[in-house]
């Protein structure tokens, strides 16, 4: 039956983005373990570990999200693994943020000067503590602004999760479209909804960038 | 785990891998250009054209780079059609992207394009260049030429968003996996080896941007 696209959908769409947030939330949480690891992998002082860290991101940033998503969701059945759209969801932007999460952050630690690490050591702490109190510290007021950013591109491509069936604002799209079918009204909505979430976001990583500028 | 993986069935659809292939590579390269150009034209209307358009092209740019390029491209290829604008899939899908594309080239040219000191065109217009020279020389050259990094590995970024496309079922690469997946319900074989399919391209990509950069942006000074 095809009926009218009313306020009522509106708010369908709305409630939708609440599994928007939380695929972000799950992406950024994962996406930060394995990227703040990668970043310490890349900076590490073994030659090997580096390798990994660098062979990790440029096999992530060098494949579609969607082939992770695909594999995870119909792969891990192979191995025995009862998926879900959330548990495949969740790994496979894990994985993809991860990657980009720890190149931001690498050069975040990387543009922190040598000799700060220099100075930790000199003052007898380990490579721990010069990590912890000296060099992430300064490394955080960097990275806030570009991890904002990225933010905002892990909010548009949880849209990807749909083709997996992960009911989110795409989905809840492409379902009301199916029985209202007024796909020009309905992805118009879908698109304003995300521009709702992600404009005030870009603002506020470009107003804490130029204040960054500005105090150095 | 006792999974034997099978590739053969895979391999004996390779046809339809190669033509999914192709329309990648088509779709990739066309979108690259006109993303290029969108950039050019729309950073210079940003940044040197008159206040009426400058605005627009800033709306522009903030409603594409804020919304995710799967709603943009179902608004094109499903919704169009009920204002009476009809694409097929691939036309649509190049469309989308090239408006994608064109969106993040602006941002990342108009930011090469205000780096450029304003001495410099003062330097260039008091040698005597023209208008179309000095754009060409002093500014457009150098500022591409600074942002080159940023928006080579956008493009390569678009490179694999083009997979997204196979949602409005454009036969590219990734249409074609989802076809010999529901042919041979080999999947976990068939998405492995498309996804290491868009690793050499993304690799052969960032190979033919590094040469292109030496080509264009490396030549000795005195040859200028």
């Amino acid at each position: 039956m095809i009926r009218d696209f009313t306020l009522n959908d509106v708010l369908y769409l709305v409630a939708a983005m609440r599994w928007t947030l939380a695929l972000t939330a799950i992406a950024f949480i994962g996406g930060g373990i394995v990227g703040l690891s990668v970043a310490l992998l890349r900076v590490s002082a073994m030659a090997p570990l580096r390798w990994i860290g660098t062979v990790y991101v440029h096999v992530v940033q060098g494949t579609p999200l969607l082939a992770w998503l695909f594999v995870f969701f119909f792969g891990l059945s192979i191995v025995g693994v009862e998926v879900s759209p959330w548990i495949a969801a969740a790994a496979a932007y894990s994985i993809y943020a991860g990657a980009f999460l720890g190149e931001i952050w690498r050069g975040c630690l990387q543009a922190i000067p040598k000799t700060q690490w220099e100075a930790g050591a000199s003052l007898g702490l380990g490579i721990g503590a010069q990590l912890r109190c000296i060099i992430i510290p300064q490394a955080v007021r960097l990275g806030i602004p570009p991890t904002v950013g990225f933010l905002v591109q892990l909010i548009k491509n949880t849209s990807l999760a749909a083709v997996i069936g992960f009911v989110e604002l795409t989905r809840e799209g492409q379902l009301t479209t199916a029985v209202t079918f007024r796909p020009f009204t309905v992805y118009l909505t879908v698109a304003a909804l995300y521009f709702a979430l992600c404009f005030p976001l870009t603002q506020v990583s470009r107003r804490l960038e130029r204040r960054l500028h500005v105090a150095r | 785990m006792n999974y034997t993986f099978q590739f053969r069935d895979v391999f004996a659809a390779s046809d339809l891998l190669l033509d999914g292939l192709l329309l990648t590579l088509e779709l990739s390269i066309v979108t690259m250009m006109s993303g290029l150009i969108i950039g050019i034209s729309g950073a210079a209307a940003r940044v040197y054209g008159p206040g009426w358009l400058r605005r627009p092209v800033a709306v522009y740019v903030e409603a594409i780079r804020n919304t995710p390029l799967i709603v943009q491209l179902f608004l094109i290829f499903f919704g169009l059609p009920s204002a009476g604008i009809k694409f097929d899939a691939a036309t649509a899908a190049m469309l989308a992207l090239s408006i994608n594309l064109g969106a993040y080239s602006i941002e990342i040219i108009r930011a090469g394009l205000e780096a450029i000191p304003r001495s410099q065109i003062e330097a260039g217009q008091s040698l005597g260049l023209s208008g179309p020279q000095i754009f060409r020389y002093v500014i457009i050259f150098p500022a591409l030429k600074l942002m080159y990094p940023a928006l080579a590995s956008q493009f390569v970024l678009l490179m694999l968003a083009t997979s997204v496309v196979s949602q409005i079922s454009a036969q590219d690469l990734f249409h074609m996996a989802s076809i010999i997946q529901s042919r041979t319900f080999r999947d976990f074989e068939v998405y492995i080896l498309v996804a290491a399919a868009y690793l050499v391209l993304a690799l052969v990509f960032r190979l033919l941007f590094a040469a292109l950069y030496q080509l264009v942006f490396a030549r000795p000074k005195s040859s200028r």
